[in-house]
């Protein structure tokens, strides 16, 4: 099923797949950035491969002087029973990438979520709100360079 | 000339003015011709927790409906971060907090993926016995509150009796009732003892009887079945779409369960049905519920049967930890403790994500690590989170009474959907 699916992207867009991964069975293609929302339309469209459920969606901060920040689709297909690992590699300087929630509409709170811990900026999307921290506030706390005890102050108490 | 309190025309204002006075800005329309915004929880007890949600009402019928969430983010992604995998175990006990074990067992599932190890036989047996049991501890819950929630009070003090029994197992088996802290990496905390066993069996015996008559008491009570009837309707499509999982896709007619569809433990060894319905409204979700304990008691009758003898914990003494008499009596075991909790364990580089069929959806780990003993992201994918992304779908059109009856039988915990 692997060598199928990467087969299959493969000839539908050469070089939309940059890279492909196999690690303790489960598949991980990465995408390139602008192509992430026509390949995951493919996948969901094409009858075979019929991924049509997002399970997760993440970002990784790789903390690295090029393309720092990964996001992950974990995608599900109903029919085959299989998942599948989409990434994308943004860089930190144009944090902005293609939002998929036309694809799956369940990628809505998913990419809030990334919004609010990573300050990833996902273009097209129709709500793009913090999902847990107050909107005041203004850092990235899953980014590596936020301190794991906090930034005092950064969060202010409400006034009586 | 008498002028009833109604008809005053300065009634209104005098209120507005008492208001003002309490040092409030507010305007008052008509009721009857405007819209309403209204602010539900986060302390408010039919969102089982601290969900809050923001209504645009038209009289009665819920126009819009935004649910806020956040009020119990505790940023275990960020601690994980900074522990390693086992300390992290606790944790997971936070998450769901209806059915602890089963994270513990989740979690320590998507480790063990990680490092590449295969847990005992007896083990998976065990971890399969103690999901079922808090599938069916948080089912109680779910089905109890659920008809609290719409006026049947009496139904909730019997789930609850009900889930003690599950709770004093637990007590017995691990020595907690809620924050159990079950799973180790590799296997288990404690062994499955014959005691653990005969409570199970009575509770099972029990059982039987004890949730037809819960049943009976709402099937045929008229004001809980017409309150949950149509009630929070979603299509099969939409339920896809969102991604949702668990008793909610299930009785939107999907019939997909990880147990079945990609089995991991033992489950594939059991006999069991994937419980599906078509009207995925309120009442179908309940129904798939009581269905599910029905179920989850048959899979426990089965491996108690076949629960095998032997070790409970992998043969990896670089990876697992060892058992505590030996880490006091030997150096070797000695040196590996002390390596594995001030270290941590030593996975390869990679990610892996693992998904359960929890109570609620499904509960899935995704572990980037870097080679080192913590992990360097741990996203946990809470299936909470993702069925309340459909409550604005749901909510559309209802009225303001369905609301509390869709929040239930969502059935979603703000520990899981917070983080």
């Amino acid at each position: 099923m692997n060598a199928l699916i990467v087969e299959k992207l493969r000839s539908f867009a050469p070089a939309a797949v940059l890279q492909t991964d196999e690690f303790r069975g489960d598949l991980t293609v990465t995408v390139a950035r602008n192509d992430i929302v026509r390949v995951g339309e493919y996948l969901k469209n094409d009858p075979a491969l019929a991924f049509d459920m997002i399970i997760d969606l993440l970002g990784v901060d790789m903390y690295r002087p090029e393309d720092r920040f990964e996001v992950v689709y974990t995608l599900y297909s109903l029919k085959n029973r299989k998942y599948l690992r989409l990434k994308v590699r943004v860089d930190e300087q144009d944090p902005v990438l293609p939002s998929v929630t036309g694809v799956w509409a369940g990628a809505n709170w998913h990419e809030r979520e990334t919004f609010d811990m990573f300050g990833l900026k996902f273009a097209g999307h129709p709500d793009l709100r913090r999902l847990y921290m107050p909107e005041e506030f203004e850092y990235y706390p899953l980014r590596k360079d936020f301190p794991t005890m906090g930034i005092p102050d950064s969060l202010p108490l409400p006034r009586r | 000339m008498h002028v009833r309190p109604s008809d005053d025309p300065n009634r209104k204002s005098r209120i507005l003015s008492a208001l003002e006075d309490q040092d409030a800005s507010v305007t008052l329309h008509d009721p009857l011709d405007n819209e309403m915004i209204l602010n539900m929880g986060p302390q408010h007890p039919a969102t089982h927790g601290v969900l809050r949600l923001l209504i645009r009402l038209d009289g009665e019928t819920v126009l819009a409906a935004v649910p806020e969430l956040g009020y119990l983010h505790r940023g275990y992604e960020k601690i994980a971060e900074a522990s390693t995998y086992h300390e992290f175990i606790p944790h997971t006990d936070r998450l769901d907090y209806l059915s602890p074990i089963s994270n513990n067992v989740a979690y320590a599932l998507a480790v063990e993926k990680l490092l590449g190890i295969e847990v005992p036989e007896r083990a998976s047996y065990i971890r399969v016995l103690v999901s079922e049991m808090s599938r069916i501890a948080s089912h109680l819950v779910a089905v109890g509150s659920m008809a609290m929630d719409v006026g049947a009070l009496t139904v909730l003090l019997w789930t609850f009796r009900e889930r003690e029994k599950v709770l004093d197992i637990y007590d017995v088996l691990c020595g907690a009732r809620f924050t159990t802290s079950y799973a180790r990496i590799g296997g288990l905390q404690q062994d499955w003892t014959p005691q653990c066993s005969a409570m199970l069996r009575r509770f099972l015996d029990e059982f039987r009887n004890d949730l037809a008559e819960i049943e009976k008491l709402l099937e045929t009570n008229r004001i809980f079945i017409d309150r949950c009837e149509n009630v929070g309707c979603l299509s099969r499509g939409d339920a896809i779409a969102l991604g949702l999982t668990g008793p909610i896709l299930r009785a939107a007619g999907v019939p997909r369960d990880l147990r079945r569809d990609v089995p991991y433990f033992v489950y594939d060894r059991f006999d069991f049905n994937v419980i599906t319905l078509t009207e995925s409204d309120a009442l179908a979700r309940f129904y798939v519920r009581i269905g599910e304990m029905k179920e989850s008691a048959k899979i426990l009758r089965q491996a108690l049967e076949q629960l095998p003898a032997g070790p409970f914990r992998a043969g990896e003494p670089k990876k697992v930890l060892p058992a505590k008499e030996r880490t006091y009596t030997r150096m070797e075991e000695l040196i590996h403790d002390f390596m594995l909790i001030n270290i941590g364990i030593d996975p390869p580089v990679g990610e892996v994500y693992q998904g359960v069929e929890s109570s609620k959806g499904e509960l899935g780990f995704t572990i980037v690590s870097d080679g080192t003993g913590h992990p360097w992201r741990l996203k946990i994918r809470s299936p909470s989170t993702n069925n309340l992304s459909a409550l604005s779908t749901m909510l559309k059109g209802a009225m303001i009474s369905d609301i509390v009856a869709i929040i239930g039988s969502i059935d979603p915990v703000m520990g899981e959907a917070d983080k």
